[in-house]
């Protein structure tokens, strides 16, 4: 029931998400808190600058999903550990 | 969401940067001791650096037309606090500051205090005050969704605060709701998709362990 239920909750998140985007856009919501710095007070300029942004969308990405991959490989393996070595005492 | 390099002018970046630093110091030694504990322990402490890690990778798409990320704290919250929790966000905007040039190395303060600091805060009251009454994976649900909201709270906080639209509380408050109403669209069903990822996993953690059932007190 519990399962049915989340998976219930994910479906409407997920909807909501996706109806109602305006098309194009999907920018970060840093970048949209960003311009409305520059709405409130236009008069202020950025004082650093990242030391090295990567330099096309697609590296960009890439370094998004190396960051995924690495934190979703870590958490198979140690939970994949984890459960083994439970079973493994049980056994004993 | 993080508040962008160079996005807080330098009175504000030295305040939350004196704010966050204490606590990960703090959060710093409560995670070598971590670490030098049992080899459990130590795996689950890599599980929730993992899980903040992956979380906070995936831009998920919303409302507005824009994308936001979950915050991941929520697995680290439940099973080491808020300290902890600081130490491990404080690697992840680091990393994401240095390499992806998401966030900022000046506003890095700022966005430890919101992600790693106060959410995590929030979210873990409200585990330790829901633990007694409904099972783990409903106070850890409601523990995950409360620090991604709070975090996004905070940041509005910060960004009204250095941002005001008149002089005065009340223009700190009205940018602060500005700021809110920009981030809330997104991180609503965002704090609830993390909710139900950090309940899930929390869940498989606590059945595949009889260590972690005792420590979050799981009976059944």
């Amino acid at each position: 029931m519990n399962r049915w239920l989340a998976a219930g909750g994910l479906l409407i998140a997920g909807l909501i998400m996706f109806s109602f985007g305006s098309a194009g856009a999907w920018g970060g919501a840093d970048a949209v808190a960003g311009e409305k710095v520059e709405l409130i007070d236009p008069t202020y300029e950025p004082w650093f600058e990242s030391l090295w942004t990567p330099p096309s969308s697609e590296i960009e990405t890439l370094l998004f999903s190396l960051q995924a991959a690495i934190g979703g490989i870590v958490i198979g393996y140690l939970i994949g550990r984890t459960s083994t070595r439970e079973s493994s005492s049980d056994l004993l | 969401m993080h508040i962008i390099e160079g996005f807080l002018p330098g009175f504000w970046a030295l305040v939350w940067f004196g704010i966050a630093t204490p606590v990960v110091s703090y959060g710093t030694l409560k995670t070598a001791r971590l670490v030098k504990s049992d080899s459990i322990n130590k795996s689950h402490g890599a599980v929730a650096a993992a899980f903040i890690f992956v979380l906070s990778a995936l831009k998920i798409p919303s409302v507005t037309g824009s994308t936001s990320h979950p915050t991941g704290t929520g697995i680290s919250v439940v099973l080491f606090g808020p300290a902890i929790t600081a130490f491990l966000s404080t690697i992840v905007l680091l990393y994401q500051a240095l390499l992806l040039g998401h966030g900022g190395l000046t506003t890095l303060g700022a966005n430890v205090t919101s992600m790693g600091i106060v959410g995590p805060l929030f979210g873990w009251l409200v585990f330790r005050s829901l633990r007694p009454y409904v099972d783990l994976q409903k106070a850890t649900f409601a523990a995950a969704v409360v620090a991604n909201w709070t975090t996004y709270l905070v940041t509005s906080l910060q960004l009204g605060a250095a941002f005001p639209t008149e002089a005065g509380i009340g223009g700190i408050v009205d940018a602060t709701l500005t700021f809110a109403g920009v981030f809330s669209v997104t991180q609503i069903p965002v704090g609830i998709v993390e909710g139900a990822l950090a309940a899930g996993l929390i869940g498989y953690i606590a059945m595949s362990n009889e260590s972690v059932r005792n420590r979050l007190q799981v009976t059944a």
